[in-house]
């Protein structure tokens, strides 16, 4: 499954890679259809869990982070991280003043 | 297979400063990597705005989505998939030497890239004719023949079709799966649309601001193609040089990384833009 | 090393405008961005006069009220954007970084230069907005207001944008530098401090700045489309901007900060003639600053109608901002201890970096507190406490590290008896510019105030008086190390008896920095040089141990 170019390079085999974008519109096609499905709540998660499994095979095979320099990886992941972070107080703080907020907003 | 050129003396595509071609492929990678994780912040605002907004007011959202052609938004999502998976087999040519293959896996990744910017125009045209903009521009006018009130009590969803609940089944307004936020006077449109109970959900106030997410997250996303329709171009031009003889696939390992973002933002965009309800 | 006098160097490879503008040699990048900075630190420093001038009095002194309001952002948004952020990495860091590592350049030079052209077009933008009607919204551009008033904020906006890119390639170029160009011997733990320090700057450049970009983008399709999302009669959230422009510009505070405190580091430790104390403390606390940094921007807020969970979480975390900050201080002053203490002018801005960072970092924690932050918010005390860190922290600090490396960069000594005056004065007038405004704000007296009370007019005028003291400093400044530049004496290749790697070469640098290869060492191994009189300068008493060739130090 894996091959090197003379310079020890690693190359993805053309297999893999079908494999992958197969995986990747299994996946298109799961988020789609479980929206007509009423799971509450789960809804959204499940949506999200299926579109993070798709992120991820596209992080470790069709940009190679599999095979890559871990560093590369705790670059792109450590973004993520400070997103959630910024995700995680923003909600928090806006959740709390939100009562406050809505009675006096003006429409129109 | 690949015809390996091996340089005599200095490699002329290694820089001055640096000990070897490794050492250049290496720096260059980690720069493209923190500049993705630059990227992934830049939209992150974005995405925070998003996640405020449909937490606390989950209604807007539902009502949003309804306007968005689901098959239109799942079409783009394939042919983004399918031009991921060009552009990774793109770099394995790049690598192997295999440069005619290389030049048509390029063509066809941008290909792919002007079909979705062709499915956009198509969506954002719909949006427009019916005024769903942006919060400053929202004016809702649902064009004769398509109002849900004018038909024959068959809902039908103003710029789309296969994407809304289905025909003759009515969309319920309290079918959202998340508990409705507060209550706000309805806006503009809510009179003209309730006349039909059946037609969509009622709008909720302020649904503008879907509006105004929504354009600002795929017009953000847009930009980010036709860049990727650039850098693509560029490469075709590289590769005309000469720029890739002999294993080097620097070039293509770089724009394929930042494709293969673009892609990924764009699994998130599908799901939290289209798919709710 | 030896070398004479007629040999050629960065500045004399090429000649003309252009041979500088299309330049990838890190030292001229650094030079250009040097110039560019100090241009912005002219223009932000009268913007400054003229709004203390027409503080002297109570009332109109010399300006209106709307000009007055867009004197103060104009300095506040000149000063920051254009000056302070790029200031010490994208100047002293570009000339200085590749040099410390002994490495031919940064890894990536074409974006280095990139950079520095996004800079000058950033520069373009802000200058074009300063000229069709200039901004009055504060340097924070806080909506609605920003999204209502009639003044050129798009220009302003995109300028500001435009720079957040220059300023996310130099970190970008930075990180990929420290990681990838390090020559054999030089491990993470023999960088210089001062590449501790832009290492964590550059953390912060890389994933806080992209949030500004958001957010001004976001500001601008406000105003030209109305996008809504700030805009509460649109359904939009104000307070919601908030925390996307304090996500970026808390920690952009750190970016102004800690190469600062980098540049400290490296003063501290050769004009005290003493190893550093405390290196991996010293170097892991810039790290941990800059990951703290990111996780105190609502503390910008606790006035914004921010909720009172958020309040406490954030004023906790501000308080953990102190520990790391301490750490270094400690460790500055360990190192001086029992020191033998030259008092060259960088010492001078070492030692009133010392006195002045601890005022104002304190200060700090009187803001980061809850309930005396009531009282305090948006008066001058925040004024005095933000120009304690960021004047009299990194301004200073970067006068330190600008004097230090001016002989490197220029191949000149300046007059010492000048800058020693030039110091005090701006010491002196410093202090009487801002600590009258912590006595102000601690008595109520609002910031961004056109008018105030009879009460506070002499505090006002000592303050004015303390700005024409410091801009005399300047002056002077600006006097004595451009006659250097003409008359200057010869620098010697290491005038200080520094350890590090950039005082191996000769000064000014050759265009590809050294002539051998170094095999680093201890950077703060000050025993090794010995004072030679003949050169003028510090010289290895074993010039063998750092050649690579030579098996080096091991």
């Amino acid at each position: 499954m894996s091959e090197h170019t003379a310079h020890g390079v690693h190359v993805a085999s053309l297999r893999l890679l079908v494999g992958v974008m197969i995986a990747l519109m299994i996946g298109t096609w799961l988020t789609v259809s479980v929206t007509h499905y009423d799971f509450g709540f789960l809804n959204i998660w499940i949506g999200l869990a299926i579109a993070t499994t798709k992120a991820i095979l596209v992080g470790l095979y069709f940009m190679h982070l599999r095979w890559d320099k871990p560093f590369n990886a705790f670059v792109f992941i450590s973004a993520f991280a400070f997103l959630a972070l910024f995700i995680g107080i923003a909600l928090i703080d806006t959740q709390h003043y939100q009562d406050v907020l809505i009675p006096g907003w003006p429409v129109e | 297979m690949a015809a390996h050129h091996h340089e005599h003396g200095h490699d002329p595509s290694v820089a001055h400063h640096f000990e070897s071609a490794e050492q250049q492929r290496q720096s260059t990678k980690l720069g493209m990597w923190v500049f993705l994780a630059t990227e992934i912040l830049f939209f992150g605002g974005l995405f925070v705005a998003y996640t405020v907004y449909r937490v606390n007011h989950p209604e807007v959202f539902v009502f949003g989505a309804y306007f968005l052609d689901t098959a239109l938004g799942a079409l783009n999502t394939v042919v983004l998939i399918f031009s991921s998976f060009t552009i990774a087999w793109a770099v394995r040519a790049a690598q192997l030497g295999q440069l005619r293959l290389l030049r048509w896996l390029i063509i066809a990744t941008m290909a792919c890239a002007f079909v979705f910017m062709g499915v956009k125009y198509v969506e954002y045209s719909a949006k427009w004719k019916h005024g769903l903009l942006w919060a400053g521009s929202y004016n809702p006018h649902l064009e004769h023949g398509d109002e849900p009130a004018a038909g024959h009590g068959e809902a039908e969803a103003p710029s789309s079709t296969t994407g809304a609940p289905e025909a003759g089944a009515p969309a319920d307004p309290d079918r959202s799966t998340i508990a409705p936020a507060a209550e706000g006077p309805h806006g503009l449109a809510a009179p003209a649309v309730a006349a039909d109970p059946h037609a969509m959900p009622v709008e909720p106030a302020n649904a503008r601001v879907f509006f105004s997410i929504y354009f600002m997250m795929t017009g953000l996303h847009g930009i980010h193609v036709l860049a990727g329709i650039a850098a693509m171009l560029w490469l075709l031009r590289c590769l005309g040089r000469g720029d890739f003889d002999g294993g080097r696939f620097t070039k293509v390992d770089m724009v394929a990384l930042y494709w293969h973002v673009v892609d990924i933002i764009w699994i998130y965009l599908f799901l939290l833009l289209y798919l709710i309800d | 090393m030896a070398t004479g006098p007629d040999r050629s160097n960065y500045l004399t490879t090429g000649r003309g405008v252009l041979s500088w503008l299309f330049t990838l040699d890190h030292k001229r990048i650094g030079v250009m961005y040097l110039v560019a900075i100090t241009t912005s630190f002219f223009l932000g420093g009268v913007f400054a006069l003229l709004v203390r001038t027409e503080l002297l009095t109570p009332g109109q002194t010399i300006m209106t009220a709307d000009a007055y309001n867009k004197m103060f952002t104009l300095h506040g948004a000149v000063m920051i954007f254009l000056f302070i952020i790029p200031g010490i990495p994208a100047a002293l860091g570009n000339f200085v970084l590749p040099l410390m590592l002994g490495a031919k350049d940064v890894a990536l030079p074409r974006l280095n230069l990139t950079s520095f052209w996004f800079w000058m077009i950033g520069a373009v933008f802000a200058l074009v907005s300063i000229i069709v009607g200039a901004v009055d919204t504060g340097w924070t551009f806080y909506t609605p207001y920003s999204t209502t008033t009639g003044t050129a904020v798009i220009s302003m906006t995109l300028g500001v944008f435009i720079l957040g890119f220059s300023s996310i390639f130099t970190g970008l170029n930075f990180i990929v530098t420290i990681h990838k160009m390090r020559p054999e011997g030089m491990t993470w733990f023999r960088m210089p401090l001062f590449l501790w320090g832009l290492y964590s700057t550059a953390i912060i450049q890389v994933l806080a700045t992209p949030v500004l970009g958001i957010t001004l983008l976001l500001l601008v399709a406000e105003r030209a489309l109305g996008i809504g999302i700030f805009d509460p009669t649109l359904g939009g959230d104000p307070v919601l901007f908030q925390h996307f422009f304090w996500f970026y510009s808390h920690p952009a505070v750190y970016i102004m900060i800690l190469p600062a405190m980098g540049v400290i580091s490296e003063l501290v430790s050769v004009f005290s003639g003493k190893h550093i104390f405390g290196y991996r403390f010293i170097a892991w606390s810039s790290i941990a600053i800059a990951l703290l940094s990111f996780l105190v921007w609502g503390h910008h807020m606790f006035t914004s109608g921010q909720s009172g969970i958020t309040n406490m979480i954030f004023s906790a975390l501000t308080f953990s901002v102190a520990i790391p900050s301490a750490v270094k201080v400690f460790n500055w002053l360990a190192t001086m201890y029992k020191g033998s203490i030259r008092l060259a002018a960088p010492m001078l801005y070492v030692l009133s970096f010392l006195f002045l960072f601890a005022i104002g970092g304190l200060t700090g924690l009187f803001l980061g507190a809850l309930s005396t932050d009531i009282h305090l918010h948006d008066t001058y005390f925040v004024v005095a406490h933000f120009h304690y860190v960021m004047f009299g922290g990194t301004v200073i600090a970067f006068l330190g590290g600008l004097h230090y490396w001016w002989p490197k960069m220029f191949g000149r000594m300046y007059s010492e008896r000048w800058a020693q005056l030039a110091a005090l004065l701006v010491f002196v007038g410093f202090n009487l510019t801002f600590f009258t405004q912590f006595v102000m704000g601690s008595h109520g007296m609002p910031r961004r105030y056109y008018n105030y009370v009879e009460e506070f007019t002499t505090l006002h005028q000592a303050s004015t008086v303390g700005s024409y003291v410091l801009a005399l400093g300047f002056f002077i400044m600006a006097g004595y190390l451009l006659h250097s530049l003409v008359r200057g004496a010869p620098a010697p290749a290491n005038p200080w008896g520094s350890a590090t790697l950039e005082w191996e070469t000769t000064s000014p640098p050759p265009a590809g920095n050294f002539d051998v290869e170094l095999l680093a060492g201890d950077p703060y191994d000050l025993d090794a040089l010995r004072y030679d009189p003949g050169v003028g300068g510090w010289v290895r008493k074993d010039p063998r141990s750092i050649l690579v060739a030579a098996g080096g130090a091991g």
